[in-house]
């Protein structure tokens, strides 16, 4: 196995040019236990945790640009506040010590539909940046996710940040699983209001062969809600909400739940989300509205 | 055909060490094998039990999940690393040695590890938050109840050992954290 470690990002992409084989790896907790279990043997690894810049975030805008290499940790002490769906999806992520390596890179890099970063991106239509030798090309996180592990990032590109808009209303995030640390969400749901454009923003976790929107529920949600002054949706309506997110997901059984059960629980965190996020958005009303 | 192996310094518990590994040796193997430190444990070897636990400038970390040419440049602290130069024990250590907070002690070094950090940035958990701090180590002995009250008792000795110290309470944690 060739190791490569580049010391500057241009070093990076110009070894991922040269071999598009070569697999990256930042704080390892995906890559190294696929190593360890010798699932999976790269020809080369790229070490980019040398590489200065990617553990670091920035405004942008009105958002926040994140280095892809932030690891969770940082997250959660840092932008509770610019993202708040994300930074409650980071303080669920594993572990202390998983927090301390993981990152949002490493998530979008290897694109398990149970990444827990992936809901929030896709509800909050975060932005991921990819490079290459060739230039920066940006794609929304909701057109990143194309298949089981497959995403638009090409082999000669790296992934180098991800655009967080700044949010506009309440965010949510939810997962179930079988303790609180160390396991794979059995599934995931994240929910952003975003009272400018007066839409609704989902994302899917560990329920279908990429992480998932529910374009109908957000649309439904959307004209349900009442903008002006956040009042209580009526329970037919979380109900119906809940409904039809659970049937935008795409589940299988495995061996940390049923298909059946995915659904039901889907539901059951979407109703909650929204019913809270609307709450926050009454609560908060005077600030956001 | 022979493997490419490389020349590696590591800087663990303050001390310069060198090792000549190849790529894909992992931190915990090197820091075993190469470096005779043995105190640091490995049990799954993936990443979830949690026995491998070393601090990569101060932030508890999986050894087993990282490779030993990735941990040049950084401060390593292995269980070793814990007690005083005189042997005084840690006060996480001395407190685990009060409670019964070990049995095989196969967990140990990576408990040790995790709520030597975790307790300079809380000094002052509640049982809650001492639970979820160790929520990523796992023990197969104890129930994990003597393990809490471990916690927390490491919590209080520190404090006392503040308090005790010249300058009072202000000097728990100063220093410490990074």
């Amino acid at each position: 196995m060739e190791f490569l470690s580049p010391a500057t990002w241009e070093e990076a992409l110009a070894a991922k040019s040269e071999r598009p084989d070569a697999v990256p790896i930042m704080g390892g907790t995906d890559v190294m236990v696929e190593i360890n279990f010798d699932r999976r043997r790269p020809p080369a690894l790229i070490d980019l945790t040398r590489v200065p810049g990617l553990r670091e975030w920035r405004a942008d805008g009105d958002g926040v640009r994140l280095g892809a290499g932030v690891p969770y940790t940082g997250i959660v002490d840092a932008l509770g506040g610019a993202a708040p769906a994300l930074a409650a999806a980071a303080r669920s992520v594993a572990s202390p010590q998983i927090r301390n390596r993981g990152s949002v890179g490493g998530n979008l890099g290897g694109a398990s539909p149970a990444g827990d970063a992936h809901p929030p991106l896709l509800a909050t239509d975060a932005v991921v940046e990819l490079a290459s030798v060739g230039g920066v090309r940006r794609v929304p996180a909701r057109e990143f996710y194309l298949g089981p592990r497959r995403t638009a990032r090409r082999d000669d590109e790296l992934i180098a940040a991800v655009l967080l808009p700044a949010p506009a209303g309440p965010q949510r995030f939810a997962k179930v699983g079988t303790r609180n640390a160390m396991v794979i969400a059995v599934v995931s749901f994240a929910l952003a209001l975003d009272a400018r454009s007066r839409t609704v923003g989902t994302g899917i976790g560990s329920a279908g062969p990429t992480p998932l929107r529910a374009p109908g529920a957000e649309e439904f949600a959307a004209a349900e809600f009442d903008w002006e002054g956040g009042a209580p949706l009526p329970e037919s309506a979380v109900h119906r909400f809940g409904e039809l997110v659970a049937a935008a997901a795409r589940p299988i059984d495995d061996v940390r739940g049923s298909a059946g059960y995915r659904r039901h629980a889907l539901a059951v965190l979407a109703r909650r989300a929204l019913a809270r996020a609307a709450a926050d958005y009454r609560e908060g009303g005077a600030r956001c509205a | 055909m022979s493997e490419e192996l490389h020349e590696i310094r590591l800087r663990v518990n303050g001390a310069e060490h060198t090792a000549t590994v190849p790529a894909r040796r992992l931190l915990s193997d090197c820091l075993r094998q190469d470096l005779g430190l043995t105190g640091t444990h490995v049990g799954c070897e993936h990443g979830v039990c949690g026995a491998c636990t070393v601090r990569v400038d101060g932030r508890p970390t999986r050894s087993c999940l990282m490779f030993a040419v990735s941990a040049q440049g950084h401060e390593i602290t292995t269980v070793e690393g814990l007690a005083e130069p005189d042997g005084t024990l840690h006060p996480v250590q001395r407190a685990f040695r009060e409670c019964h907070g070990l049995q095989c002690g196969f967990c140990t070094p990576g408990f040790l590890t995790v709520v030597s950090a975790y307790l300079e940035d809380n000094p002052d958990p509640t049982e809650e938050e001492a639970r979820e701090a160790v929520g990523g180590n796992l023990c197969r002995c104890t129930g994990y109840q003597n393990i809490v009250k471990a916690v927390l008792r490491a919590a209080e000795i520190r404090r006392e050992e503040a308090a005790a110290a010249p300058g009072g309470e202000r000097a728990a944690g100063a220093g410490e954290r990074r």
